[in-house]
């Protein structure tokens, strides 16, 4: 017997929840979509503050010899926007769209388990929090320091007591510390969700492969993420007991910490990299109009990437280590540009010959495309020993790794939300404001980071906060600077659309793409239960099978 | 266009068996902590011979063998606890259960005697020297596994003992002992490392 609370029905009924109660609902909700909606809408509340922080190192470059802000607050910006945007933008986009859409496109009804999904978002919220709380908390009672100022890898022996004073770094350590155990949970639980809980009929080769990469990803992230929290463990015992792990004065090594760090590092960039690639995966077929070109070579060559990408870390360190790990590392690094082809020709295979829609998702994913080829030519070029003895370091680098972040992952990011985003709301997203803004970002993005390869190989270092005229920098680093107000824009227009859109965009339907996979058959926004009746699946394509009973999938499988 | 289909989703019953939520789970947990330890054998091993100052580890260390028999006999005795489980046994899996507690206490005490003889004793503290920091933190780490570990054992004990645990809770009383099967192995690695490589 239920117990019934008599006031709940009895005062109107008809009014909407109150603030509180709707808030009340988030702390306490362990449903995995809205969840991934929290997740989501976090990540892009960092990515404003943190990309507004970068608008600002920016504007301190636009022009030789600025003084508008000073070294030390320089050093805090690219520190502190660099953290930001891989674990509190990147990461949680990922969990938000892991979280979201995995037990939908698999036919089930929640996360294997949805309390230590919620446990996993605080984590991660509370980290993003600390990070930020340090520009008020850092010089606590020793009144030294602010934010984190050590770079996003914080190299020791930068980050020994002798050198960071105050708590800057201790909050930097600890807000990566409970972040990555929020990420830890999360990645748990999509794989015990993805192996466990499929709708009968659906093999592993039926997965979508969106869901396919996610299991990919959160298993990287396990082998990924303890080394970070292993050396976030040891910094901290360095820190506050008066360890030697990274102490050099007393024969610790400054270059284990590299090596760490990194191990975490570059499989990061493919957990961040990868799920890019699944939401591609996923709106490219369905704008074609015909299923993914090699289903088996994609799920292939991401496992591929997968366990590459765990030998090649030491790439980031070609400046101090021996010729013989050199070749090993720039031989690794070659090599995991084969499966990455792969995709690229799957992709293209998709594209060719098919009936294409030119909607907004699919506008971005073709970007993507081809900005991804660009970033990943760089990035040859940057396995290359000598060559990169030559850039280490300078603003070639960051041109490298912003094109693939914002060039790659962005852009299916925003593709993900022009998408899914009728699904989880019922509405669609206003045309006109999504091309302004695709535009807009798509000019700034080009403008900024294909000319800022060029300050880098004239010789530009990384990390500095200023530069004296004379050198060839002054008008690609104008042209860079200006960029950013392209992309300003188009981050406006999308925030004012996703706002918006939310109660005046035209209704959605259930199915507004003609789409395949399951999270289309239930309704905009999903129920609580996802699915009235668990479905049963016959091939790689349920909805199409539903559609098309004259000429199902599974005929040919 | 789909709206009148959505609710003739097929689900006509098929043969579906899918592996279990909670081993999948467990399984991942171990392999996190798995790569967590790696991290810190590769530190101990790297600063193998490196500390500047001693006491160094050939001076000070003697080989734990009483608890390392302890901590692996508790392996052998969970096995044991979980057959008279599965043979609904109640008080051969109580017997089996208290003996794994007891033998997994007496391998902390152990540990607890040989850091208080090497801190008062040798003056071998974990800022000492670079055998202090990895030797302190790779011993700790695990010490705090078996912490862990012992806390939920004594838990299914009480549990046991107040009769709340029903059949149903078998699996879960397994994820346990896989978790400590884990520990165990862990310390052989760290066994092998510290008492006979770092010597």
């Amino acid at each position: 017997m239920v117990a019934v609370n008599p006031e709940i029905p009895l005062t109107r009924p008809w009014a909407s929840p109150s603030i509180m109660t709707r808030l009340h609902g988030l702390v306490v909700t362990v449903d995995h979509k809205k969840l991934g909606l929290m997740y989501i809408a976090s990540a892009l509340s960092f990515l404003v503050v943190a990309g507004l922080q970068a608008s600002a190192i920016r504007l301190q470059l636009a022009i030789p010899n600025n003084n508008l802000v000073g070294p030390d607050t320089f050093n805090r910006l690219f520190t502190v926007h660099g953290t930001a945007m891989v674990f509190f933008v990147g990461m949680p986009i990922v969990a938000g769209l892991g979280n979201y859409l995995v037990p939908l496109m698999i036919g089930a009804r929640d996360m294997a388990f949805p309390r230590l999904n919620a446990f996993g978002f605080w984590m991660f919220l509370f980290g993003g929090i600390l990070l930020y709380f340090s520009y008020i908390g850092a010089p606590g009672l020793s009144g030294h320091g602010s934010a984190p100022d050590v770079g996003w890898f914080a190299y020791a022996p930068l980050t020994g007591r002798a050198f960071s004073r105050g708590n800057s770094t201790d909050y930097w350590t600890l807000s990566l510390l409970v972040s990555g155990i929020g990420s830890l949970a999360s990645s748990v639980n999509v794989i015990a969700t993805a192996f466990g809980m499929r709708s009968p009929g659906m093999t592993l080769m039926r997965m979508p492969l969106f869901v396919w990469m996610m299991v990919v990803v959160s298993a990287m992230m396990f082998i990924a993420i303890p080394p970070l929290t292993a050396a976030q463990v040891m910094l901290l015992i360095d820190r506050f007991l008066g360890g030697n792990f990274f102490n050099t004065q007393s024969g610790g090594s400054a270059v284990l910490w590299q090596h760490f760090f990194w191990i975490f590092g570059h499989p990061e960039v493919y957990v961040l990299m990868i799920p890019g690639f699944a939401c591609a995966s996923e709106i490219i077929p369905v704008f074609s109009r015909k299923p993914i070109f090699g289903y088996s070579a994609m799920v292939g060559a991401t496992t591929m990437i997968a366990f590459v990408s765990m030998g090649v870390w030491a790439h980031h360190m070609f400046s101090v280590m021996s010729s013989v790990g050199n070749t090993f590392f720039m031989i690794s690094t070659m090599a995991i540009s084969v499966p990455t082809g792969i995709k690229i020709f799957n992709w293209l295979a998709t594209l060719y010959g098919g009936k294409i829609r030119f909607e907004l998702p699919m506008l971005c994913c073709l970007a993507f495309l081809f900005q991804f080829l660009i970033a990943g030519l760089t990035g040859i070029m940057l396995a290359a020993v000598p060559f990169d003895w030559h850039l280490t370091d300078s603003y070639f680098v960051v041109a490298h790794f912003h094109y693939v972040l914002i060039g790659g992952m962005l852009f299916c990011i925003f593709g993900a939300i022009y998408y899914w985003y009728p699904k989880a709301t019922g509405r669609m997203l206003n045309k006109k404001l999504g091309l302004a803004h695709v535009a807009l970002f798509f000019i700034g993005f080009h403008l900024t980071f294909d000319t800022m390869h060029l300050p880098g190989l004239l010789g530009m270092p990384r990390r500095i906060y200023t530069y004296d005229p004379g050198r060839g920098w002054e008008i690609l680093n104008l042209i860079t600077s200006i960029g950013v107000i392209f992309q300003i824009a188009g981050i406006a227009c999308l925030t004012l659309n996703i706002i918006t859109s939310l109660r005046k965009g035209e209704k959605a339907g259930d199915d507004p793409w003609d789409a395949w996979t399951l999270e289309w058959a239930t309704t905009s926004p999903p129920p609580e239960y996802n699915f009235e009746t668990v479905p049963a699946v016959r091939s790689a394509r349920p909805l199409w099978d539903l559609k098309h009973p004259e000429d199902p999938d599974w005929k040919y499988e | 266009m789909i709206t009148a289909d959505r609710l003739s989703l097929p689900s006509t019953p098929v043969e579906w068996t899918l592996p279990s939520s909670r081993k999948l789970a467990v399984t991942s947990l171990i392999v996190i902590e798995t790569a967590m330890f790696t991290i810190f054998v590769v530190a101990y091993v790297f600063y193998i011979g490196k500390s500047l100052v001693g006491p160094y580890p050939s001076e000070v260390l003697e080989t734990p063998i009483v608890s390392t028999i302890c901590l692996l006999a508790s392996s052998l005795t969970i096995v044991m606890a979980e057959r008279a489980f599965k043979r609904e046994s109640v008080g051969g899996f109580r017997l089996w259960w208290a003996t794994t507690i007891l033998l997994a206490a007496i391998f902390l005490g152990i540990t607890a005697a040989e850091w208080k003889r090497l801190i008062v004793g040798h003056h071998l503290t974990i800022s000492t020297n670079l055998f202090g920091t990895t030797f302190y933190s790779l011993v700790g780490l695990h010490a705090s596994h078996v912490i862990v570990g012992l806390t939920l054992l004594t838990l299914v004990l009480v549990f046991s003992l107040k009769n709340s645990i029903r059949r149903a809770d078998g699996e879960r009383i397994e994820m346990l002992s896989w978790y400590w099967h884990f520990v165990d192995a862990v310390w052989v690695v760290v066994f092998t490392v510290v008492y006979v490589v770092g010597r």
